[in-house]
């Protein structure tokens, strides 16, 4: 299964590092990332193959929340579906 | 790989402007729990449910946490329970069948179970009779259990008798849980023409043409359709009839997903996706702010029609595609105690009961969430149902009503309901009496269907 990490908040040092540090430890592979600036905000996005994944979604997506909120930006992770069916026919 | 600005995109509809799944509803069949025995028929209701919806609420969780997306309730819709009424049920019987609906519901963990209905748009059956009796006790003692009654059809006509005894079973139920603003009737709908996979609350019953058992979706996201609208201000009535209908698209597509794979894991049936554009009393999830980002000044002025007639057709245009079956009542729901916008306008006087009947020939449903002074009288009401009934008769649509004569209230006053329910301020109605239509009785006939002028 695929699933999309973003984070949205003000640029700070180690944002990369914290989310892939995170992701390797729970042995994500990381696909694809991309970072800009949009309408001003920092954004990262990064496709993940959580298929391999170590811990369930639910914890995952529990860590990365808490890392966030410690980099004082907000990170999400999702299933690559919604996006897919939302933006492609 | 999708581009970052759609993946923004979306997570923008969803954390601000309030993109959310409304509900996921099953629809449960409980015909073979009929029994002449009224604890028999209990006991077979309430594991009916929980064998089928035990697992409904921790697979809508699921979902929500895996895919990002709000689903803010998880619901049941049961066969109409006048046709489990037998002969020798008393009112009290059947106000046990809601209490256990009730339980059942409070097990399975889902906010609303509807379905405590009857269909009377020809005639009535004896169960038909016992349970629209039992409606005011079985709404004011459970929390959870929602009732409908169809007073009418495009093939049948209106029923007259039982938009009648309507208007008094609706003051009951608002006398009968006074405390509370007439809360009671918040949970009971009044249906003309209405459909059999309706996923929405209260007027959610699984329809006589349904299958065993079925999930159906109900999405909604009027902040988003009020987004997109504030990126075309002054443009033409195309620009704007496409904006919605590219937005409705992409909602949908998002009821379509968690449809599917709600249906996937509960290994029942997927219906219908019902792409309505419900309201809530936040900010930024109003109906009304949709019209009056059209150019109306305040929704309920001259126009409001208009706007809404365009509206609700163009929702329908772009979920229809985005979803291989669009059903349920589909289209805007106009509810004023739910909607911020519509609470501001009635409160300002913009917007009348007068308006809002207009408003429902042309949006999705009908009356919905109308506070009015405790003092109108069980004849008014069901006039103000006839006149409803009516609308959806001619006009082949679905309407209801849901009013509230809120005991001890009065024109100025509100009535708080909390919750996805919001507040009502109280709508003055016409003074003069319409007693005597009331008091005729019968049937009015079904209109022709040709001569369509």
């Amino acid at each position: 299964m695929k699933a999309v990490i973003t984070v949205i908040g003000n640029d700070t040092v180690g944002i990369i590092a914290g989310v892939s540090n995170i992701l390797a430890n729970a042995n994500v592979n990381i696909l694809d990332i991309s970072q800009t600036i949009m309408q001003n905000i920092f954004t990262m996005i990064m496709l993940v193959d959580v298929s391999k994944s170590k811990i369930n979604f639910d914890k995952l997506s529990g860590l990365l929340d808490e890392k966030g909120r410690e980099l004082n930006v907000k990170i999400q992770i999702q299933h690559e579906d919604i996006f897919n069916s939302m933006h492609r026919i | 790989m999708i581009s970052p600005f759609e993946i923004i995109e979306t997570i923008k509809m969803i954390n601000e402007e309030h993109l959310d799944i409304r509900t996921i509803t099953m629809g449960i069949n409980l015909k073979d729990c009929a029994n002449e025995n009224v604890d028999t028929a209990c006991e077979k209701i309430y594991n009916k449910i929980l064998a089928l919806a035990g697992k409904l609420v921790e697979t809508g969780n699921d979902i929500e946490r895996e895919y990002g997306i709000p689903i803010i309730n998880k619901r049941i819709s049961v066969t109409p329970v006048s046709n489990l009424i037998y002969k020798n049920y008393t009112v009290d019987d059947c106000v046990l069948i809601a209490k256990t609906l009730d339980r059942a519901a409070e097990s399975v963990g889902v906010n609303f179970i509807g379905g405590y209905s009857a269909l009377v748009h020809k005639g009535y059956t004896e169960g038909d009779k016992t349970l629209i009796r039992s409606i005011p006790q079985a709404l004011s003692q459970t929390n959870k259990v929602c009732s409908s009654v169809s007073v009418a059809s495009t093939r049948a006509g209106i029923n007259m008798d039982a938009v009648k005894e309507m208007g008094a079973i609706i003051k009951e139920c608002a006398n009968l849980t006074a405390d509370t603003g007439g809360f009671a009737c918040a949970k009971l709908v009044v249906f003309s023409n209405p459909v059999e996979d309706n996923p929405f609350m209260a007027g959610a019953f699984h329809g006589e043409g349904e299958g065993e058992c079925v999930i159906n979706v109900g999405v909604s996201g009027p902040g988003v359709v009020k987004a997109a609208l504030e990126k075309v201000k002054g443009e033409p009535f195309g620009m704007v009839a496409d904006t919605i209908k590219k937005t409705a698209f992409k909602i949908t597509r998002m009821g379509q997903l968690v449809a599917q794979e709600a249906s996937k894991r509960l290994n029942v049936p997927f219906g219908i996706v019902d792409l309505s554009l419900a309201p809530t009393p936040a900010v930024g999830d109003s109906v009304a702010y949709i019209l009056e980002e059209m150019g109306i000044e305040k929704c309920g002025a001259h126009g409001t029609t208009a706007a809404l007639a365009l509206l609700n057709d163009a929702v329908k245009k772009g979920g229809v595609m985005a979803s291989s079956y669009v059903g349920g009542l589909s289209g805007a729901f106009i509810p004023v105690s739910e909607d911020a916008g519509m609470i501001a306008a009635a409160q300002c006087g913009a917007l009348s009961l007068e308006k809002l009947e207009a408003m429902t020939c042309v949006c999705s449903v009908g009356l919905d969430m109308i506070v009015v002074p405790g003092s109108t009288t069980a004849e008014t009401l069901s006039a103000i149902i006839a006149d409803e009934a009516a609308i959806g008769m001619v006009n082949s649509k679905t309407t209801a009503v849901r009013i509230i004569p809120a005991p001890g209230k009065d024109v100025g006053d509100i009535v708080e309901f909390g919750g996805l329910l919001g507040s009502g301020p109280v709508m003055p109605v016409s003074g003069y009496s319409s007693a005597e239509f009331i008091n005729r009785g019968g049937r009015i006939p079904a209109p022709i269907q040709s001569l369509k002028n």
